[in-house]
């Protein structure tokens, strides 16, 4: 049988309650999806808001991608909890001080949000489906509709304004939503490693990285598997919004680290002990030199050499899929390592994931993989490719 | 245990906030969603009978110059409060501080160290192992640690659901059947006072026994001291034990920079603790 719980080997002083590890893996996930979500929603909006043009053959694709990632956000946090069956609780009965409760509320709010904007983006197809197609899938399509069969102009400029609104509206919305994921720990003063004003920007420049690292990958294997050509300046634009968001994500976080450092506040040494040791191959070598410099240097060289055609491809997927590495990196040491260093400033502890059990890697990848077979289902039944001009796109 | 501490406050708070909702629709879905505790619908009554919770204002004190390190306190403490059995689980823990000659910085253990589990035997009995028998120590004391039952608790403050409140007689409880067992009161609390119980599903800490103390008693640990250096009682009463423990003595709190305001009082404890 599996044991109820896990203790973590510590070195030095540290309290006794705290051997046992209370987020594990999971939590190092969830953050990862809800950023995934804000970054994919950053590019659709880039395109449906900001007149990015050359993004619109991923601008429906990446909100696709991003309402796949927000239905999968709850699993790990409901694996997590010791009672799931409660977990409406913090939304019948809410406590107003607990970012949790609020977050809740924001959360389910944007869902909406991103279903609406889904609902009007697809909707000349949901309503063409409906008509051509017979039988159980018509009615599946039909359902869709919400019986509104209107594709006229007026139908079609009425929709594009609601586009436009909701992308704007979700722009504050999916961006609050991961800035808010930083806060919950930015704002936790029981840990100098999480205690920090900078934690919310931080997680929302990386959340626009990693979803913008995914969207690339994603757009590129959909090409390979459509056998249809990659469009150079679409994926030249996404390297070029990558590249501006990680800037700004490396400044943030080199600018955290080096108050935390600067500052040396009471337990500096134990932080230092830290830095210089656990931390050495998560955060030296995979976040920051494997997964960021990296995949920047790889960039500039690109965008200085004015890279194309293949070599592009490849590169630029390549630096992405090294970005998703580093944010998932920085996640894990953000969550583990905060739980790693100890509230008594004397001492360090080692987080031993499990391979099985609720809390364990296969339940955290699992919890990975869902968004992804959630995409395939959403892309078999609302096709995001948009090969000529869609209708429903905003004229901006 | 805890069940029976329920909370008029949290109960009335609970009921207002769905009778605010109002509707049957909303009580439909509440209903439905099964997320209602039956306590949220049952009738006012006082948790303990005879027992007015805005006529007490309970604090505890530690005298860590009395402190022998004799662990009677855990050990009563697991008891009294059905703690899991183990050497990481406890709602009350008790620290020793040794100072080496030479050295500038204490050495620091609690009776949850593996190797004082080892020279105990047990996960079960704690002793503290006679580790410091070869070396020269200069200075050492022990101090006993509980819930802080902070004025200002973090761990309220972050609980999404409110199923951990803070009593009007001072202590903060948690109501077993509410938690939903996210633990971010675990990260919460800089003390390291709180943990999740892996059995019930929720999470957990001392009380200072409020299951006894609205009845007169006084808590476990107290009980168990065999020299005195847990101090409890109530600050309305200016004649009482812990009234005067903190009138008589110049007394400290740990880690007062979190804006917390514990109310464990302290005597004796050294620039490390904390």
């Amino acid at each position: 049988m599996e044991p109820l719980f896990h203790a973590a080997p510590f070195s030095g002083y540290v309290y006794p309650n705290e051997t046992v590890i209370p987020w594990t893996v999971l939590i190092v996930v969830y953050p990862y999806l809800t950023g995934l979500v804000a970054g994919a929603f950053t590019i659709s909006s880039l395109y449906q808001v900001f007149g990015f043009r050359r993004l619109a053959p991923v601008a429906h694709f990446a909100l696709l991608i991003s309402l796949s990632c927000m239905i999968a956000v709850p699993l790990p946090l409901l694996l997590h909890l010791g009672h799931p069956e409660r977990a409406f609780n913090a939304m019948l009965t809410p406590h107003l001080t607990s970012a949790f409760a609020v977050f809740s509320y924001a959360a389910a709010l944007y869902v909406l949000l991103l279903m609406l904007e889904t609902w009007f983006v697809f909707r000349p197809f949901i309503v063409r489906e409906a008509q051509q197609r017979e039988g159980l899938v018509a009615w599946f399509y039909r359902v869709l509709s919400l019986g509104s069969y209107d594709l006229s102009e007026k139908a079609m400029s009425y929709d594009r304004k609601w586009i436009l609104a909701l992308a704007i509206l979700g722009i504050p919305g999916a961006h609050g939503l991961h800035g808010y994921v930083g806060f919950v720990f930015g704002s936790l003063k029981s840990r100098e490693w999480w205690s920090s004003d900078l934690m919310p920007a931080i997680f929302l420049f990386s959340a626009i990285i990693s979803g913008t690292a995914l969207v690339i990958v994603l757009y590129v294997l959909s090409c390979k598997l459509r056998r249809v050509p990659v469009d150079l300046a679409c994926l030249k634009g996404m390297a070029y919004a990558l590249w501006g968001f990680m800037m700004f994500t490396l400044l943030l976080e080199g600018v955290e680290f080096a108050s935390l450092v600067y500052r040396a506040r009471e337990g500096i040494e134990v932080i230092m002990e830290y830095v210089k040791g656990p931390l050495i191959v998560p955060f030296f070598i995979l976040q920051f030199g494997v997964g960021s410099v990296l995949p920047l240097a790889l960039i500039t060289f690109m965008i200085w050499r004015g890279t194309t055609g293949k070599a592009l491809v490849t590169g630029v997927v390549g630096s992405a899929v090294l970005v998703l590495l580093a944010v998932l990196m920085m996640r894990w040491n953000v969550v583990i390592g905060g739980q790693e260093i100890a509230k008594t400033g004397k001492g360090l502890l080692t987080y031993q994931p499990l391979i099985f059990g609720r809390e364990g890697i296969l339940a955290a990848a699992s919890v990975v993989v869902v968004p992804f077979v959630l995409l395939l289902v959403m892309i078999w039944l609302l096709p995001p490719w948009q090969e000529g001009p869609s209708p429903a796109v905003s004229t901006r | 245990m805890e069940e029976k501490e329920q909370p008029e406050k949290a109960q009335t708070e609970r009921r207002d906030f769905l009778a605010g909702l109002g509707s049957v629709i909303a009580s439909a879905i509440a209903a439905a969603a099964g997320a209602v505790p039956p306590q949220a619908t049952a009738a006012a009554k006082p948790a303990v009978p005879g027992y007015d919770w805005t006529k007490h204002r309970w604090a505890f004190g530690v005298d860590a110059t009395k402190c022998i390190g004799c662990l009677r306190c855990v050990e009563a403490c697991k008891r009294e409060n059905d703690v899991p059995v183990d050497a990481h689980h406890f709602r009350t823990w008790v620290e020793r501080y040794v100072y080496l000659e030479g050295e500038d910085t204490a050495r620091i253990d609690s009776q949850a160290d593996p190797v004082n589990i080892a020279a105990s035997g047990s996960e079960g009995e704690y002793r503290f192992a006679d580790r410091y028998k070869d070396a020269k120590v200069e200075k050492a004391f022990f101090v006993p640690k509980l819930c802080n039952q902070c004025t200002h608790p973090a761990c309220v403050q972050v609980c999404p659901t409110g199923a951990t409140y803070k009593t009007e007689d001072g202590v903060v409880l948690i109501d077993h059947a509410y938690c939903i067992g996210c633990q971010i009161c675990v990260q919460a609390c800089p003390y390291g006072a709180r943990f999740f119980d892996p059995r019930k599903g929720v999470s957990d800490k001392c009380t200072w026994c409020y299951h006894r103390i609205t009845k007169g008693l006084q808590p476990a640990c107290v009980e168990a001291c065999p020299v005195g250096a847990r101090i409890f009682g109530d600050r309305n009463d200016k004649q009482s034990s812990i009234s005067q423990f903190i009138q008589n003595n110049q007394v400290q709190v740990l880690k007062r920079e979190t804006g917390n305001a514990p109310n464990v009082f302290y005597v004796g404890i050294d620039k490390e603790v904390s």
